[in-house]
């Protein structure tokens, strides 16, 4: 990994992941945890135990919450599970996901596609960088949200505008990395394949794009949790629809637990995408990791 | 100390592969780098590049390789003027430069691969060139499973497998332990022995460039200019380990540290 | 970009797509898309009225607020995540979870539980803003070189002087860029707070522009809003790069 030419640091949201990685390796500070543990000890403090144990931990404290209740509208971790049963098994919570998904996936294709060609184009070329790269950087900080109603006035509020929201999300994150990624190839890399004579298209096929992928995924990774944000909010703030509709309609007929329910499913949802992304990124582009050692 | 020893001054080059001629290099307009260099590298020999950090050294084996554009002058490669990078000349980089996301055969290949060879034969030749390193058995490996040395065998490999005329090396053991440093130099004494090839070598360490060298092309700094050309007159074709005792080995070290002391700051 | 020799800065092509947006404005291509002239007259109109000056302000207060609160619990979470295995397993599961996920299904938790007001806001930028500011202080603490902290103990600092005076400062460009990033994510909260309670600052605002059509009021808005977020970024950054000799001295 320390090899890797493509772990770096580069943008603001890069950075998040490469960052969350890089600090996923063996602790450099062994010195202050160098205790011989007994047997006891090292099964309490072992991953899978504490994670079990963190996992029932917060399960237990949502059902006490929801047995004061702190609030009288915070249902018991029971009685949401119950809704989520019932909403599994009716299938209503399968055919609000397949209406959340449409313009979450076509929205996503679109700047996955659209944003790699943007971002890579910027990386090789300065003029394109010259002239696309201000509006980008402008839109990683912005609070794009806020366009929102302008769409809606643009584009009335079914699915073009749906998916708009979710390209306006996804788009900035993903060009900036992509950007970034080809500019960091390292040199010495294209150096190389300049001296053995492959000429520039082959220079980008074969030697900047795969050292950029890492931090292109990274980016992708990135615009799908963004895309998520968007999709979320355009069916609570636009007109519910799939998963949006269920969070609406049960907050005000207060059937908290449904509620809750259908945003836990989504949360859940969203994680176990990402988390696709990168084993299928694993798997399609990444041989050197699959190699055992 | 003693004054130092006369350097034994180098002979007139009959067969030169590569010549350069009143090359000057200056980067952004303004730092000069290079300051009309003028050298000859013989056929088959083993010519290093010598000097301080910031004497340009790795910028003149850029020029020569056809990776950075020379401000002024020219080099000849086989009598031709270069102009870019081409299939006579193949390189070996600092830092390896190998694709983390290729296996070691894949790597070595790559060279063959962009001349247009077809997989059978080129994975043929590598294959051999990676057991010419050392390395057969790791041809499925990726890099980063290999260690420091093991990956500079890898680069190396892939420059020895398109048979180039001229090898260069931009200090190829720089990022490789002290022990593995040292095997690699008496390794690299075999090989220039047995490939009819040139090699142009750039290197910061006066011991190394001694021992490895049949010419050693003293830079110095701000801007580089040849200091003085040096043909170390050590008998390589004995044992290897018997050169660092040789005391012509250890006169020359002096000798190019007595020289290249006045260059520091 | 370098034309005829010449270089010319990042920021003139910005000058491009206002040029651009005023032509298209000018050709009244789309009622939506007002002249940038229009907008900017507009701005010198509105923003000092007080409907304007009260949302502004309603939204800075929620966005600091929410971000002291950020800090104040994330960079101490952070670094004792950093210094503890257990903490470190017991938490970070989440702090993955919540950094990726889509916080927005939450922003309607908070809503039924602490009503339409500035309470939920706040507590959305928090949600926002804290889980990167946790995994950078964590990332620094753990960054920190060994021999730092035996120098100290070698020395003598008892547990909190280690902490004030080594990890605190030692973690601290990872701890500041955390910030910087938590910042950017907490101005994206804040609106997308007042954008779903609709009743507070510039949701409201862009809720009574957008029921008039008030197209040139909603750029202006826009405008001054992008401007506000990108400055602040931008000052971050140029912030971090001043302690950045920290990290690039502590190798």
């Amino acid at each position: 990994m320390a090899e890797h030419p493509n772990q770096l640091e580069v943008e603001p949201a890069g950075f998040a992941l490469a960052r969350e990685r890089s600090a996923g390796g063996p602790s450099r500070k062994g010195a202050l945890l160098d205790r011989r543990p007994g047997a006891a000890t090292r099964f309490f403090t072992h991953p899978v135990t504490l994670r079990i144990v963190s996992a029932a931990a917060l399960c237990l404290a949502w059902q006490w919450a929801g047995t004061v209740p702190i609030s009288p509208a915070f249902p018991t971790f029971t009685e949401t599970m119950a809704a989520l049963w019932a909403m599994l098994a009716d299938g209503s919570l399968f055919a609000a996901f397949a209406i959340t998904l449409q313009p979450l996936l076509i929205g996503l294709v679109v700047s996955a596609i659209l944003g790699v060609a943007v971002g890579v184009a910027m990386g090789l070329d300065e003029r394109a960088e010259w002239f696309a790269s201000p509006i980008f950087i402008v839109a990683q900080a912005a609070p794009l949200a806020a366009l929102i109603p302008l769409i809606v006035f643009a584009y009335g509020i079914g699915l073009t505008s749906k998916t708009l929201v979710v390209c306006i999300m996804a788009m900035p994150v993903i060009v900036l990395n992509s950007f970034a990624a080809v500019r960091h190839t390292p040199v010495s890399l294209t150096e190389m394949g300049r001296s053995f004579l492959a000429p520039r298209r082959k220079v980008i096929s074969r030697i900047i794009l795969p050292a950029a992928s890492p931090v292109i995924f990274a980016g992708l990774r990135l615009g799908c949790a963004s895309g998520f944000i968007g999709a979320i909010l355009a069916e609570l703030l636009i007109t519910p629809t799939g998963v949006g509709d269920i969070i609406t309609y049960s907050r005000s007929i207060a059937d908290y637990p449904s509620m809750y329910a259908a945003i836990l499913s989504i949360i859940v949802f969203s994680v176990v995408f990402i988390e696709a992304i990168e084993q299928a990124e694993v798997i399609l582009f990444r041989p050197e990791k699959r190699a055992s050692p | 100390m003693n004054a130092p020893i006369a350097l034994t001054a180098a002979r007139p080059v009959t067969d030169s592969v590569v010549e350069v001629r009143n090359l000057d290099k200056i980067y952004a307009g303004t730092v000069q780098a290079l300051k009309d260099i003028t050298v000859d590298f013989p056929r088959g020999q083993l010519t290093s590049l010598l000097g301080p950090s910031g004497c340009g050294k790795t910028t003149l084996l850029k020029i020569i390789a056809g990776l950075l554009p020379a401000s002024a002058g020219e080099v000849r490669v086989n009598g031709k003027v270069v102009s870019g990078p081409g299939p006579e000349r193949a390189f070996v980089f600092q830092d390896f430069a190998l694709m983390p996301w290729a296996s070691v055969i894949k790597n070595v290949t790559f060279g063959l691969e962009m001349r247009g060879m077809a997989k059978a034969e080129r994975e043929e030749i590598a294959r051999r060139s990676i057991a010419r390193v050392g390395l057969a058995g790791f041809e499925n490996r990726y890099p980063h499973e290999l260690s420091g040395g093991m990956r500079q065998r890898v680069g190396l490999a892939r420059a020895l497998c398109v048979d180039a005329d001229v090898v260069m090396m931009d200090e190829p053991f720089s990022a490789v332990d002290e022990q593995n440093r040292r095997k690699f130099q008496e390794e690299l004494l075999t090989l220039v022995a047995q490939e009819k090839k040139t090699f142009i070598f750039v290197t910061h360490s006066i011991e190394e460039a001694v021992y490895v060298s049949d010419r050693i092309v003293l830079l110095s700094p701000r801007p580089g200019r040849i200091a003085e050309i040096i043909e170390p007159d050590i008998n390589r074709d004995g044992d290897t380990e018997a050169i660092r005792r040789h005391p012509v080995y250890l006169d020359t070290v002096d000798a190019i540290w007595y020289s290249l002391k006045t260059y520091l700051d | 970009m370098i034309v005829f020799g010449r270089r010319i800065p990042m920021v003139a092509s910005l000058l491009l797509w206002a040029i651009l947006w005023e032509i298209i404005g000018q050709l009244q291509v789309t009622i939506l898309l007002p002249p940038l002239s229009s907008v900017v007259m507009r701005l010198f109109e509105i923003v000092p009225t007080a409907s304007f000056m009260s949302a502004l302000g309603v939204t800075a207060y929620a966005f600091i607020v929410g971000n002291v609160i950020a800090i104040a619990v994330g960079v101490p979470l952070g670094i004792l995540m950093g210094r503890s295995v257990i903490a470190d397993r017991l938490f970070l599961p989440w702090v993955n979870l919540f950094l990726s996920a889509p916080l927005t299904a939450l922003v309607p938790v908070i809503m039924v539980i602490f009503g339409l007001g500035q309470t939920t806001i706040i507590l959305t930028v928090v949600l926002f803003a804290i889980w990167i500011i946790v995994l950078d202080a964590r990332a620094g603490v753990r960054s920190i070189s060994p021999s730092l902290v035996e120098m100290a103990h070698s020395f003598g600092a008892n547990r909190l002087q280690a902490f004030t005076r080594i990890y605190l400062w030692a973690a601290l460009p990872e701890i500041l860029a955390g910030i910087r990033l938590g910042v950017i994510r907490a101005v994206k909260g804040v609106i997308i707070g007042q954008l779903l309670v609709s009743i507070v600052g510039f949701g409201a605002l862009f809720k009574l522009y957008g029921s008039r059509f008030l197209m040139e009021h909603f750029w202006t808005a826009l405008l001054v809003l992008f401007a506000l977020a990108f400055i602040l970024a931008e000052s971050l950054a140029w912030l971090e790069r001043r302690v950045d000799f920290y990290a690039a001295s502590r190798g």
